[in-house]
């Protein structure tokens, strides 16, 4: 029997033919990087191999390291196979890896979502014959409102809360997450305070995104000062003594988990928005018919369940493998600080 | 609605108590007396029968969102909530502008589409589930198929009532109580108005004591200023006689006058126009009985003769709210129990059934401690301390009144899972968690697998079953509805629970079929057992 053109082994995504991996969990000699976050792009591979503008990106994270950028669509040939980068849609700069081998198309989504979110390059169709994908909001119970209805009440709530004097603070993830809720936010309400994490970050992402002016929050930053404005930082700060200081202030969280009351309610946020940087169950569906693919692999979230639709409603191959792209856990809360 | 909708979705997005009662005070001074008076219904656990069973909700649900039932239901586990998930899966996304339909609008609706044929059941759920947007298809479900949890208690609800009516907090809660229903009642006639008439049934709020706090002997002044009696432990209950009629409420706000038919008889020699606060007892063979027998009596729905006598209950008098007519409640303690004294002693209680809770004096805090150390063998729970000069105050209240319980430490929970035990219990669900509430969640607190009878473990084993919302290998998370008391000998701080907090021992001590969920105790709650 002919070996797949790739395989799921125990150190990650593998191409046995050009001896590639991709979005390795385990320190590999050569690995193909989908995108930024720290369970995509792993600390210790010998060389690799992104999207031009996602090498600042894991540089920051990762230190030296010897990478290779590569632009949008453009074939790369390794022992025979074509590889390319296309745009997933995530976060700025993530890639949807094509692999092709004597005709036979494979493509790897890595995280995606196909609303355009106005900062992130918008997610591309590929035409292929194997569509890995990842599956995060793998239900019918997700389904985004458009981004810009999530953004007015955003606003809203922040123009509210600074009528009643009231300093927001808004949680979301330090790359990708933080900088399209910067890119959005109605600066004529206020001004955009950042925590280091986040700030750190965006600068970064700077280099080749357009981002509006933030201010990082320093240990001379007074209260009287931030207060009616907007703080964004990353969920981990939620419930921190850093926070303390900005009293009163009101907490948001943007998650697509915030679809849950129970989600948000065990948090204690006072407001949850639905913003996700995947795709929704829709978008999932819309993604695969789109790509023309006969084989589907699920990955990492209601993987069990998204392959059983697919072959019993709509009639695919479809079949789920593990990675370690995220803890197989159902514990919601902590996916919340892991969705990116 | 959509006002109703957005109240919702401002109690559900805060944890702070202040701005839950400012939205409800800004809903009760702007919306229309019909939706008001369902607001408070709704708030008050009064809910409309439901029109549909759930079986038939989840099938239209996938129908009109194309999917598999086994997705619905899939997808159901992961959101864990009915309501929740049809609101979800339903096809739209676009907001709705225009909601025309009132809260009582809808709720009239629900209510007449119980006597629909099912396909016309199914025609109005399709239009109004499509019509609404997700939150207002949310709380539209919430109504159809249960209550609201969403942090509001009650007092917090009259709090806010208060606040939109101006009508002292106090004479709301009394408004409030008892056996009204928006259906034959208006917001003007239960809110504003006095009416007579309406007043007949009606109880009084029960004052309810707090624990004893460490060194309270210290706080309360000198012993003299208190009045010590049992706390005995049976149904705290409120007996009205008004108007050649008997009334019996428990602390549950239910009115339990079926189920005790022996009370009847106070007729005959307490005078119309009289409220007695006491505590329903097993009485066999002329003592106190164990609490477990009275659970016949509240299980039941007829009382039959055989039972009466298997099983008489009496009233142990506590207090005397009214008296002649007259609303006595602010009389000093001291007074009420003199005029409530006089007129039991006059009663043959063995004949009739009713007992004085016999009040005692100590000189010193020692005195007080050997009695309480007496009450295992008096079948109570330890004693109580009423400050003499204290009137009868509303609610749960520090100050006049304490309880000075025995030990072991108790908490009541809400049982959460179960796992099927072994031996001879295997196939029975029999091994328990329980959980407490933590901010209007319940939090896992301690596993408990004894206390129960064998006939009681069948019948909990059976409700589980038909209770079941999720399965994880042999265990199952059920249904929050049952609390039971769990006694325990040591209580500690402990990182290794999701609680914070360790008990050793649990044990359940019993079924507390009388008790709502929302009564269970509070993680707080617990953490104050834990010796400072």
């Amino acid at each position: 029997m002919k070996q797949p053109l790739l395989v799921f082994n125990e150190k990650g995504i593998y191409c046995q033919k050009a001896d590639v991996y991709i979005d390795a969990w385990r320190p590999v000699d050569k690995c193909i990087v989908t995108h930024g976050h720290a369970d995509h792009s792993r600390w210790g591979h010998k060389q690799y191999i992104t999207h031009t503008h996602n090498v600042p990106i894991i540089k920051h994270r990762l230190g030296e390291i010897s990478v290779t950028g590569k632009a949008w669509n453009e074939t790369f040939t390794i022992n025979g196979v074509k590889f390319s980068l296309h745009p997933a849609g995530h976060i700025m700069a993530s890639s949807q890896v094509r692999v092709e081998y004597k005709g036979e198309v494979w493509v790897f989504t890595g995280d995606f979502k196909t609303e355009d979110d106005g900062l992130a390059e918008v997610y591309e169709p590929v035409k292929c014959h194997t569509f890995i994908t990842e599956c995060t909001f793998g239900l019918p119970a997700f389904k985004w409102e458009p981004q810009a209805e999530v953004f007015k009440d955003i606003n809203e709530w922040w123009a509210t809360n600074k009528s009643e004097g009231r300093t927001s603070i808004l949680f979301g993830y330090s790359l990708g997450k933080a900088q399209r809720l910067l890119k959005h936010l109605d600066t004529s309400i206020g001004k955009i305070y950042t925590h280091g994490a986040v700030e750190n970050m965006t600068e970064v992402v700077r280099e080749n995104y357009k981002l509006p002016k933030t201010t990082l929050i320093t240990r001379d930053t007074s209260k009287e000062e931030i207060k009616g404005n907007i703080i964004v930082a990353p969920p981990s700060a939620h419930g921190s003594t850093w926070i303390r200081r900005f009293v009163p202030y009101v907490t948001a969280s943007a998650s697509g988990w915030m679809t849950f009351r129970g989600a948000r309610r065990r948090r204690a946020i006072d407001r949850g928005f639905v913003l996700s940087d995947h795709a929704d169950w829709e978008g999932l569906l819309s993604a695969i018919d789109a790509t023309g693919c006969e084989k589907v692999i699920a990955t990492h979230g209601y993987t069990d369940i998204f392959a059983r639709y697919l072959r019993e409603e709509l009639g695919y191959d479809a079949r789920t493998e593990k990675t370690q792209y995220e803890e197989e856990s159902a514990e919601i809360d902590k996916k919340i600080e892991n969705e990116d | 609605m959509k006002d109703f909708a957005q109240l919702i979705k401002k109690l559900d997005s805060t944890n702070k108590t202040n701005e839950k009662v400012a939205a409800l005070t800004e809903y009760f001074q702007n919306a229309n007396d019909a939706d008001k008076l369902w607001t408070i219904a709704i708030l008050s656990h009064r809910r409309p029968k439901r029109p549909v069973n759930t079986t038939l909700l989840r099938l239209w649900a996938t129908e009109i969102s194309g999917i598999p039932l086994w997705l619905f239901e899939e997808s159901y586990h992961i959101v864990g909530d009915l309501a929740e998930t049809i609101a979800l899966i339903i096809p739209s996304c676009e907001r709705s502008e225009v909601t025309s339909k009132s809260l009582s609008q809808y709720i009239l609706e629900i209510i007449e589409l119980r006597t629909f044929p099912e396909e016309e059941k199914k025609k109005y759920l399709h239009d109004n589930w499509l019509a609404l947007n997700y939150f207002e298809r949310f709380v539209f479900n919430k109504i159809l198929t249960g209550s609201f949890r969403i942090g509001v208690s009650q007092k917090l609800m009259t709090r806010a009532l208060s606040k939109a009516t101006g009508i002292d907090e106090d004479i709301l809660a009394y408004k409030l109580m008892g056996d009204w229903t928006p259906e034959k009642t208006t917001y003007k006639k239960l809110i504003l108005e006095q009416n007579e008439e309406d007043y007949l049934s009606k109880p009084y709020p029960f004052y309810l004591a707090y624990a004893v706090e460490d060194n309270f002997q210290e706080d309360l002044g000198p012993i003299s200023d208190w009045s010590f009696e049992h706390k005995w432990d049976g149904i705290r209950s409120q007996v009205i006689i008004r108007n050649d009629e008997v009334f019996v409420w428990s602390r549950g706000e239910e009115l339990v006058t079926d189920k005790y038919p022996e009370f009847q008889d106070f007729l005959k020699v307490i005078p119309n126009g009289t409220v007695i606060d006491g505590e329903i007892l097993p009485f066999g063979e002329g003592e106190i009985g164990n609490f477990n027998a009275l659970q016949t009596r509240i299980g039941r729905k007829n009382i039959s003769k055989a039972l009466l006598k298997k099983t008489p209950v009496i009233l142990n008098a506590y207090d005397l709210l009214e008296w002649q007519g007259e609303d006595i409640r602010q009389k000093p303690f001291s007074e009420r129990r003199k005029i409530l004294d006089k007129l039991i002693q006059n009663i043959n209680s063995e004949e009739i059934g009713i007992y004085l809770s016999e009040t005692m004096n100590f000189d010193t805090w020692e005195e007080a401690a050997k009695e309480r150390d007496l009450s295992r063998e008096k079948r109570s729970e330890g004693l109580m301390l009423k400050r003499k000069d204290s009137p009868y105050l509303v609610g749960r209240k520090k100050g006049d009144w304490w309880k000075w319980k025995i030990d072991p430490f108790t908490i009541d929970a809400v049982l959460t899972y179960a796992m099927r035990g072994h031996g001879r219990r295997a196939n029975l669900y029999t091994d328990y968690t329980f959980a407490l509430w933590d901010e209007g969640e319940l939090v896992t607190f301690a596993k408990a697998y004894s206390g129960l009878t064998d006939a009681e473990f069948r019948q909990v084993d059976a409700w589980i079953k038909r209770n079941t919302l999720e399965r994880f290998g042999p265990v199952r998370s059920v249904t929050p509805q049952h609390v039971f008391e769990i006694a325990f000998e040591g209580i500690a701080e402990s990182s290794r629970h999701k609680s914070g907090i360790a008990t050793r021992f649990p044990r359940i001590l019993r079924w507390r079929k009388d008790k709502p969920i929302e009564e269970a105790n509070t993680l707080s709650d617990l953490k104050a057992l834990i010796p400072k």
